[in-house]
């Protein structure tokens, strides 16, 4: 009896749980990448104890990867003589780690998962408990398998209507987010559901997961149903069978509705990722770099939009546009299928999967001044490089059409080939 | 007795450390550029003692403990805000950063303000304005995990469950 986060600690606890309880589980993986791992390590060392379960530690290379620098190069160096010390069969060095743990099969309906990254929230959107964690926990789950939690309140976030052509799951997420405002979620869990979210593929429902960290929230989870088993099934290594779990007679701490039917698409702008306007609101504001990438909106479908509004064009001459698939499998399947070839021949830079740009490290740096449109999920000042520099959200198309003139352009407005 | 230093709601993860430090994990170096993006005076003439002041949800953002190291790092004896992001605060008890948690200081205290903390009972002094509060209580284990000075001092000497008490 409960809702979703509550039946899915019930199950893990042994007994049944609510909100405010504190519970110590165990987790079903321990994610942590190349930014987070070295402290992890520091931690582990310092414990000294022994690694409880290795197969239920995963890595990822992917923050910075290949390394831009010498730091960067020695800290893959000392991840690797780590991994072999310990003989953990699990180093990921194939794109975003989030990306690559859905499709390796370590995500499945009613998992817990513990990542030391922020965006761990995007394994809810296939009904797991994903959650981050600093890198101190994930080396304490090294040695304990567990991680303590205090059960959240959940907020239900009730989607209904269909959106207009031009508006994505994006727009959808970034106007919820801009009206729960980014702590209108801290420390509760956000149900995502409603005949919009029931309807969505799995691509897009991982937007809502993704996001539901930037307005602070513990997950944000979607209950399993036939779409999560099909594309665990299919576009995953995940083995089941598949529990699923659902809500039973939830008692929610609020519920929000939005209905989406007349929405247009939205824009975060500069410097908060609540500061959501609709298009119309900045459009015609020059920008200097766009972004197509991150965990949150560059999987294969994303490259499909955006490859289908610059194909047979040319982006902006002074306007960067770069385009960094989320995993060397969507990179993949973007080569075969001719997206890649779409996308360079409009002028993109299209770069090997990972993190960099998002986080200001390598391949997107910018400058004093500069203003970028991204897919990302957060806008924070001085994230992308310069402190002087702006950054702004939006869905693949917004990103797309906006590269063609070099200023925040409708999507709406651009004639597709 | 230390400086307050004062700071805005939303204070996030960048702002405290920006990405592009995150290279390293040593507190001293990234101390270097704690608050840098905000308060760029604030890593030279930070001093020991002195105390961190933030607003509404403190810490949000990225998971990244570099920014409560860094702030320890800055040697000051504490941050008091109003609320904390989640996974900041996990951080914070973890490394053994000293938070409370205290609305009504926040409100009374302003940037130079001489400020005195008890970290034991809670206990705020403004010596500036002469005003005194109380912070809210933490919960049992996490003053279990504060007491052995982080958690991985507390498994060396414990198993995981007795944090459950």
């Amino acid at each position: 009896m409960g809702t979703l986060i509550e039946e899915i600690l019930s199950r893990k606890a042994g007994k049944p749980v609510q909100a405010g309880e504190i519970v110590m589980v165990d987790a079903d993986y321990m994610m942590s990448h190349d930014n987070t791992t070295p402290l992890a390590i520091k931690a582990f060392r310092n414990i000294g104890k022994p690694i409880h379960d290795k197969n239920r530690i995963v890595l990822h290379f992917d923050h910075a990867y290949p390394a831009p620098n010498l730091m960067a190069a020695g800290n893959h160096r000392m991840i690797i003589d780590f991994v072999k010390e310990q003989e953990l069969p699990f180093l990921f060095k194939q794109g975003v780690c989030h990306q690559v743990m859905i499709e390796e099969g370590f995500i499945a309906p009613g998992a817990i998962v513990i990542g030391a990254d922020s965006h761990s929230n995007t394994y809810g959107a296939l009904g797991a408990f994903g959650t981050g964690l600093g890198s101190t926990e994930i080396g304490v789950g090294w040695v304990t398998g567990k991680a303590w939690f205090r059960v959240p309140e959940t907020i239900r976030v009730e989607v209904t209507g269909q959106t207009q052509p031009g508006v994505y799951a994006k727009d959808v997420m970034l106007h919820i987010t801009g009206e729960l405002g980014m702590d209108g979620g801290t420390y509760r869990s956000i149900e995502f559901g409603g005949e919009y979210i029931d309807n969505l593929p799995m691509h897009e429902r991982i937007i809502f997961s993704n996001m539901s960290t930037e307005v602070g929230a513990k997950c944000g989870l979607i209950a399993a149903d036939q779409t999560t088993i099909d594309y665990l099934e299919n576009e995953t290594c995940a083995e089941g069978p598949f529990d699923i779990i659902q809500p039973v007679h939830p008692v929610y701490e609020s519920v929000v509705n939005f209905d989406v039917s007349a929405l247009t698409p939205q824009v975060a702008c500069h410097p908060d990722v609540d500061n959501v306007s609709p298009i119309a609101g900045v459009e015609g504001l020059e920008i200097h770099q766009v972004y197509i990438g991150t965990c949150t909106n560059a999987r294969y479908e994303d490259l499909v939009v955006a490859a289908s509004i610059l194909k047979g064009k040319r982006v902006h001459d002074y306007t960067h546009v770069i385009v960094t698939p989320a995993s060397n499998r969507i990179y993949e399947k973007a080569l075969k299928n001719g997206l890649i070839e779409t996308l360079m021949q409009a002028g993109c830079t299209v770069t090997q999967p990972g993190c960099g740009a998002c986080i200001g490290r390598h391949g997107g740096i910018l400058a004093a001044g500069e203003r970028a449109l991204t897919t990302m999920n957060r806008n924070f000042i001085g994230r992308m490089g310069s402190p002087e520099a702006e950054i702004y959200l939006s869905s693949p198309a917004t990103a797309a059409a906006s590269a063609l003139t070099g200023r925040i352009t409708d999507p709406r407005t651009i004639q597709e080939n | 007795m230390g400086k307050a230093w004062t700071f805005e709601d939303n204070m996030n993860t960048d702002e405290i450390i920006p990405g592009r430090y995150n290279i390293t994990i040593d507190p001293l170096e990234l101390a270097e550029h704690v608050f840098c993006e905000v308060k760029p005076e604030f890593p030279e003439q930070v001093q020991p003692g002195d105390i961190v002041v933030g607003g509404q949800n403190f810490g949000c953002g990225s998971s990244r403990e570099h920014a409560p190291i860094a702030i320890k790092g800055s040697q000051v004896k504490c941050v008091i805000a109003k609320s904390y992001a989640r996974i900041f605060f996990r951080n914070s008890v973890n490394i053994g950063l000293p938070i409370l948690e205290c609305p009504p200081a926040v409100d009374d205290i302003t940037e130079g303000d001489l400020v005195e903390v008890n970290l034991s009972s809670g206990v705020i002094t403004n010596q500036t304005k002469g005003t005194s509060y109380q912070a809210n209580p933490l919960p049992d284990f996490v003053i279990r995990i504060a007491e052995a000075g982080g958690i991985v001092n507390f498994l060396k000497e414990h198993d995981i469950q007795e944090l459950m008490g």
